[in-house]
C-alpha cells in the first residue's frame, strides 16, 4: 500500500535547490549572472508553484527584494561609499561632523563607481531573497516540517504556526485599518497603522489562544511513557552534545586548541544526535503520508547544487568575469560557461509534474464539479446529505474497502494495534473497538442512499396542494 | 455516556461562578442541544466535557465530569482526544495545517495511529463528509460551510465518541447549515456518535435533537428534557414553537411539518385576512444607489453589474450564501472598495474619493465584527471619542448609549460587554453622526433571542424616523421581521429583488418558518399573526 502522495516531490528538496542557488548568487556580483539567476528561479516558480497560500509570498519576497537593492542605493547615496570614484554624478552638501566620528561621511560626492558597486552588491543580496522565497513558494512548510526528526517535531510546529499566522495579521491590519475608516478617522499612513497597532496584537494574542486549544484537545503534546533512565540519558546526551558542538567549533575558530576542534565538534553531534534519535521514543506521533526522496527529488536537489557547484568553480578558473569591477567603470560581460551552469537550475521544470490547476482562488471559491454549489440557494429543500458524497466504486481509490489486493497487502485490518502499549488509561484506544465504518455492506452502496431519513422538517411540502387536499379529508 | 455531577465551574476573578449545579447525563447515541439565553455559561460546559475547562482555561471546577467514563479531572484534553473532538465556534481558530487532507489527518497524527489506518480513515472521512473533491485544496480557499464540515471532518478521523460543537450554524448560510446539519444526523444515526452542541438558532437545529438541556439562566440550575415538552416553557425558542403557543397547540411543534399538520384551524382563523402592509417607501429620492456595480478582488469579479437603491425609512435584507459578495457591496457603499465600473453614490457624495470624516455623516456601516469600531477602555471613553470623530456635539452617543443600552454603566469596559450589547455599542458609535444610510453586516450573528427582538426594535425606530437601512443577513426570520425589500445576491449578481413577502416566500431556503407553515397564506412572522388574532378576538 502506498502512503506517500503521488507527484508530490520532497519539501527538502526544493530548499536544497533553492539554497543551491543562492550559493551561487552569493559567489558572483556579475549583474547579468545574477538576473540570469533571478529569471531562473522566477521561471521555475511560475511554472511549478501551485495555488496555496505560501505559493503566493514570492510577490512579496520580490518586493523585499527590490527593497533591499533600494535601501543599498539610499544608502551609498547619502553615507558614501568607500569605492574610490572618479566620475562625480552630483555632490551633495555635506554634514560636518565632530572629530570622533571620523570615517563616517553624511552627504558629500556621489560617484558612479559607488553607485555601480552598491548597485551590484544590493542586487546579490536581492537574488538571496528571491531564491527563499522561490524555495518559500515551491515547498509546503508544513510538509517541510513533517521531514524533521520526530524530536524536533514541537519546535518546528512552532515555526510552522508562526508563519501561517503572518497572513493573518495582514488580514487582521487590513479589516481594523477599514474599521477606522468606518469611524471617520484616516485609514491611510503611519499613524493609522500604529493605531490598529494594538488591537491587531490583541487579536493575534486571542487566536493563538484559541489555536492552542484546539491544538491540545486534539492530542497535541501526547508523550508514551519512557523509562526514566531513557529520559535522563536522553536529556544527558542532548545537553552533552550540544556542548561539545560549542566547545568543538570554540576550539576550531579560535587560534590555540586547533587540535581538540574537530574531534570535540564531531563527538558533540554525535552525542546530540543519538539524544535526538532516543528523544524520539517520548513522541507518540506518527505521519501521515510522509514525503518519500524518490529520483526526482535527487535531480532537483542535485540541479542545485550543480549551479553552485559549477559557479565556486568558476570562481576559480574565471574571478574576473564573477566580480565585474567597479572601478574603472566597465560595461559587465556574460561569462559563457557560467551562464550556462546557471541554466542548470531550469530541470526541475522538466523533471517535476505540472502543479493541478486549482479552481478560483478566494472564499468564494466553488468549482464547477461541485454539483451542490451549483444548485441555486433556493433549490434545496431540507437537510439531506451533501450531493457531492458521490457513490463510492470500487476503482475510484481507497474508500472503505479498497481493491483485494490493497486489502492482503495491508494486512488484516483488525490485527492488534502495532503501536507500543501505551499507558492503561488508554486502553480504549479506538484501534481496539469495531470500526464502524468498516462494515463491508456500506461500502459499495451510493452514500446518498444511506441518507439517514431525518423527520421530515424544516423543508417545504413539494405540493402543498396535495397535502393540503389530505388534510381536509381528514 | 456524559456525566456532570453537581458541576460548578467559577474562574478566576469573576465574581459568580460561570456554572453551577449541573447535573446531567448524556447517553450513547444522543444528539443533545445546548440552549440558554448568552451568558449562562453555555461554553463553559461545553468546555468541561472536552477538558478545556479547567485544564486550559483555569479556574475552579466542582464536582466531577466524566466522559466514557474517564474523569476529566485526571485527564487533560490531549487524553481525552480520542474519545471527544470538539469544534469550537470559529473553525478558522481550529486548522493546524493547511490544506484539507492534512487537517482531517492531523489529529490522528497526535495520537499517533499508524500509517496504513491514517490512510483509509482520511478517505472514509472524505466521502463520509463529501468533502472528496476539496481534499488538495488549502483550506483559507473553501467556503463556510466547506471550512465548518472540514473541522467537524479534523476531530471525526480520530474516531472520537463525543463530539462537542460551539455553534456549528450560526455563521452559515442555510444551504451551507444544512450541509453540516445533514452531516451531524448522518453521524448520530449510522455511527453511533454522541453529540453535544450549543446554537443560537433554535429554528435551524431543534428538530433534530434528541434530547434538550436548558440554562434558564445564570446560577439556576439546568432542565433535561424532551425537546417539546422543555420547548413549551423554554425562555428561548424558535418562531414555530412561539407560533404554538399563540395558537395554543400542545406540546408545541418542533418542525415545520408538525406545526403544518396543526395548523389547518388556524389557517382558517387566519383565511381573508392580509398582514398589515407596511407603507411604502414611497418615490423619494434614494439615500443610496448603486447602478452597474461591478467590483473586482484580486483578479475575481466579486460583484458584476449590481443595481441597488435604498430609499428614506426603507430597510433592505441582502441575502444569499456566504462568499455571495454581500460584505463587498456594503464595502462598496462606504468607499472600501473602488468600482472597476458602474457608479455608487450615496447622499450624492462618490464613497471612495470622499476623506473618511465626510462620509461618515452620509453613510455608516457596522462591520461583522462590531469589536473592530470599539478601541477605547470605557465605555464613556468611547462615546466621547465618538462624537469627536464625528464632529457631534459632546454627549450626543452618550445620549445614544443611554437610550439603546439603558442596562449598561458607562464604566463598562467594551469587552466585557455581551455580543447584543457591543453591537448596540457600535451602532451608537455610528448613529453619533447621524448617517441617513446605515448598512449592518451580519448583525446577529451569536445573538440570542432576546438579543435579536431588541435589536429589531431599535432597528425599526431608525426606519421610522427615515433612515435608509440594508441588513447583510442569514438571518431569514430577522429578514421577515425587519425588511420590507429583500435582495439575494448569487455569485455577485443581483438574483431577485422585491418586496419580502414576495421574494422569501417563493424561495424554501430563505422562508422563514411562520411561513411555512402557514402557505400559502401571506404570513411572515409571529407578530403579525398575534396581531391579527388579536385583531379578530
Amino acid at each position: 500500500m502506498s502512503t506517500a502522495r503521488r507527484g508530490a516531490l520532497h519539501a527538502g528538496a526544493w530548499w536544497l535547490w533553492a539554497l543551491g542557488l543562492a550559493a551561487a548568487a552569493s559567489r558572483t556580483t556579475n549583474p547579468l549572472l545574477l538576473g540570469l539567476l533571478i529569471a531562473v528561479a522566477g521561471y521555475v516558480v511560475a511554472a511549478r508553484r501551485t495555488q496555496a497560500p505560501w505559493a503566493r509570498s514570492y510577490g512579496a519576497f520580490l518586493k523585499l527584494g527590490l527593497v533591499v537593492l533600494g535601501i543599498r542605493l539610499v544608502f551609498a547615496v547619502f553615507l558614501g561609499s568607500p569605492i574610490p570614484g572618479t566620475r562625480v554624478l552630483f555632490t551633495l552638501p555635506e554634514v560636518p561632523l565632530p572629530e570622533w566620528a571620523r570615517g563616517v561621511r553624511i552627504g558629500g560626492a556621489v560617484t558612479a563607481e559607488g553607485l555601480v558597486f552598491a548597485l551590484y552588491d544590493g542586487l546579490k543580496l536581492a537574488t538571496l531573497l528571491i531564491c527563499v522565497g522561490a524555495a518559500n513558494a515551491l515547498a509546503s512548510p508544513a510538509r517541510l516540517l513533517k521531514s524533521l526528526p520526530g524530536a524536533l517535531y514541537e519546535a518546528g510546529v512552532a515555526v510552522v504556526v508562526a508563519m501561517t499566522f503572518a497572513p493573518h495579521l495582514v488580514a487582521d491590519v487590513q479589516r481594523l485599518r477599514a474599521a477606522r475608516r468606518l469611524r471617520g478617522r484616516p485609514d491611510r499612513g503611519v499613524r493609522a497603522l500604529l493605531q490598529v497597532g494594538l488591537p491587531v496584537l490583541e487579536g493575534a494574542l486571542e487566536r493563538s489562544v484559541a489555536l492552542a486549544a484546539a491544538m491540545d484537545a486534539r492530542g497535541y503534546g501526547r508523550t508514551a511513557r519512557v523509562p526514566r533512565a531513557v529520559r535522563l540519558t536522553t536529556s544527558v546526551l542532548t545537553l552533552g552534545g550540544l556542548l561539545g558542538v560549542c566547545a568543538g567549533s570554540y576550539g576550531l575558530l579560535a587560534a590555540e586548541g586547533a587540535g581538540f576542534g574537530l574531534p570535540v565538534l564531531l563527538l558533540g553531534l554525535a552525542a546530540a544526535l543519538g539524544g535526538l534519535f532516543l528523544g524520539r521514543r517520548r513522541s507518540v506521533r506518527s505521519r501521515y503520508r510522509p514525503d518519500r526522496w524518490g529520483v526526482r527529488a535527487w535531480l532537483v536537489s542535485g540541479s542545485g547544487a550543480a549551479v553552485a557547484g559549477l559557479m565556486i568553480w568558476a570562481g576559480e578558473y574565471a574571478p574576473q568575469a564573477l566580480h565585474p569591477p567597479a572601478v574603472p567603470l566597465t560595461a559587465p560581460e556574460l561569462p559563457l560557461w557560467p551562464a550556462a551552469s546557471v541554466l542548470l537550475g531550469l530541470l526541475p521544470v522538466f523533471v517535476t509534474p505540472a502543479p493541478p490547476l486549482a479552481p478560483r482562488e478566494g472564499k468564494e471559491a466553488r468549482t464547477p464539479r461541485d454539483p451542490s454549489r451549483a444548485r441555486e440557494p433556493w433549490a434545496s429543500q431540507g437537510p439531506r446529505a451533501p450531493r457531492e458524497a458521490r457513490p463510492l466504486s470500487p476503482s475510484e481509490g481507497p474508500g472503505t474497502q479498497g481493491p483485494p489486493d490493497r486489502r492482503t497487502s495491508q494486512g488484516p485490518q483488525a490485527s492488534p494495534n502495532p503501536q507500543p502499549a501505551r499507558s492503561p488509561r488508554h486502553s480504549q484506544d479506538p484501534q481496539a473497538a469495531p470500526n464502524p465504518r468498516s462494515q463491508p455492506h456500506e461500502s459499495h452502496e451510493p452514500l446518498a442512499s444511506r441518507t439517514p431519513r431525518a423527520p421530515h422538517a424544516d423543508g417545504v411540502p413539494l405540493s402543498k396542494e396535495s397535502e393540503e387536499s389530505r388534510e381536509s379529508a381528514q | 455516556m456524559i456525566r456532570f455531577e453537581q458541576v460548578s465551574v467559577t474562574y478566576a476573578d469573576a465574581p459568580g461562578p460561570a456554572l453551577s449545579g449541573v447535573d446531567l447525563t448524556v447517553p450513547e447515541g444522543e444528539l443533545c442541544l445546548l440552549v440558554g439565553p448568552s451568558g449562562v455559561g453555555k461554553s463553559t460546559l461545553l468546555g468541561a466535557v472536552s477538558g478545556l475547562v479547567p485544564h486550559f482555561t483555569g479556574g475552579t471546577l466542582h464536582g466531577r465530569v466524566t466522559v466514557a467514563g474517564r474523569d476529566t479531572r485526571t485527564h487533560r484534553p490531549r487524553e481525552l482526544a480520542d474519545v471527544v473532538g470538539t469544534v469550537g465556534q470559529d473553525p478558522l481558530a481550529h486548522f493546524v495545517t493547511d490544506t484539507v487532507e492534512d487537517e482531517l489527518a492531523y489529529g490522528m497524527e497526535s495520537l499517533g495511529l499508524p500509517q496504513d489506518t491514517m490512510r483509509r480513515r482520511v478517505e472514509e472521512t472524505l466521502d463520509l463528509l463529501g468533502l472528496a473533491d476539496l481534499r488538495d485544496r488549502p483550506i483559507t480557499a473553501l467556503s463556510g460551510g466547506q471550512r465548518q464540515r472540514v473541522a467537524i471532518g479534523s476531530v471525526l478521523t480520530t474516531q472520537p465518541r463525543v463530539l462537542v460543537l460551539d455553534e456549528p450554524t450560526s455563521a452559515l448560510d442555510p444551504a451551507a447549515a444544512e450541509e453540516v446539519l445533514a452531516v451531524l444526523q448522518r453521524l448520530v444515526h449510522d455511527l453511533g456518535t454522541t453529540v453535544l452542541m450549543a446554537e443560537h438558532r433554535l429554528e435551524r437545529v431543534v428538530q433534530y435533537a434528541d434530547t434538550v438541556v436548558l440554562l434558564p439562566g445564570p446560577g439556576e440550575p439546568a432542565v433535561v428534557g424532551e425537546p417539546a415538552e422543555l420547548m413549551a416553557h423554554s425562555p428561548v425558542h424558535p418562531p414555530v414553537v412561539a407560533l404554538g403557543r399563540l395558537a395554543g397547540w400542545s406540546p408545541p411543534p418542533l418542525s415545520v411539518r408538525d406545526a403544518r399538520r396543526k395548523a389547518g384551524p388556524l389557517r382558517d382563523r387566519l383565511a381573508g385576512r392580509v398582514p398589515h402592509a407596511r407603507p411604502a417607501p414611497g418615490d423619494a429620492e434614494p439615500l443610496g444607489r448603486a447602478a452597474g456595480l461591478t467590483v473586482r478582488r484580486d483578479g475575481t469579479e466579486v460583484l458584476h453589474s449590481v443595481d441597488l437603491a435604498v430609499r428614506p425609512g426603507e430597510t433592505v435584507a441582502l441575502m444569499g450564501r456566504n462568499g455571495a459578495g454581500k460584505s463587498t457591496l456594503l464595502s462598496a457603499f462606504v468607499g472600501l472598495h473602488q468600482p472597476s465600473s458602474g457608479t455608487v453614490l450615496v447622499d450624492g457624495a462618490v464613497p471612495h474619493r470622499t476623506p473618511p470624516a465626510t462620509l461618515l455623516r452620509h453613510v455608516g456601516l457596522v462591520p461583522q465584527e462590531p469589536r473592530d469600531l470599539l478601541y477605547a477602555d470605557t465605555v464613556a471613553a468611547e462615546c466621547a471619542a465618538a462624537d469627536q470623530d464625528a464632529g457631534a456635539a459632546p454627549g450626543s452617543c452618550r445620549e445614544l448609549v443611554r437610550r439603546l443600552l439603558p442596562a449598561v454603566s458607562e464604566d463598562t469596559h467594551p469587552r466585557d460587554l455581551s455580543e447584543g450589547q457591543r453591537l448596540v455599542l457600535a451602532l451608537a458609535v455610528i448613529l453619533t453622526a447621524r448617517p441617513p444610510l446605515l448598512l449592518l453586516d451580519e448583525p446577529t450573528r451569536g445573538l440570542d433571542y432576546a438579543a435579536k427582538a431588541r435589536l429589531a426594535e431599535v432597528l425599526r425606530g431608525l426606519a421610522a424616523d427615515g433612515h435608509g437601512i440594508v441588513l447583510a443577513t442569514h438571518d431569514v426570520e430577522l429578514a421577515a421581521e425587519l425588511a420590507d425589500r429583500v435582495v439575494i445576491l448569487a455569485d455577485g449578481e443581483v438574483v431577485a429583488d422585491g418586496p419580502t413577502a414576495e421574494v422569501v416566500v417563493s424561495s424554501p431556503a430563505f422562508a422563514p418558518q411562520v411561513s411555512k407553515v402557514l402557505a400559502p397564506l401571506p404570513w411572515l412572522t409571529v407578530p403579525q399573526v398575534r396581531r391579527a388574532l388579536e385583531e379578530t378576538g
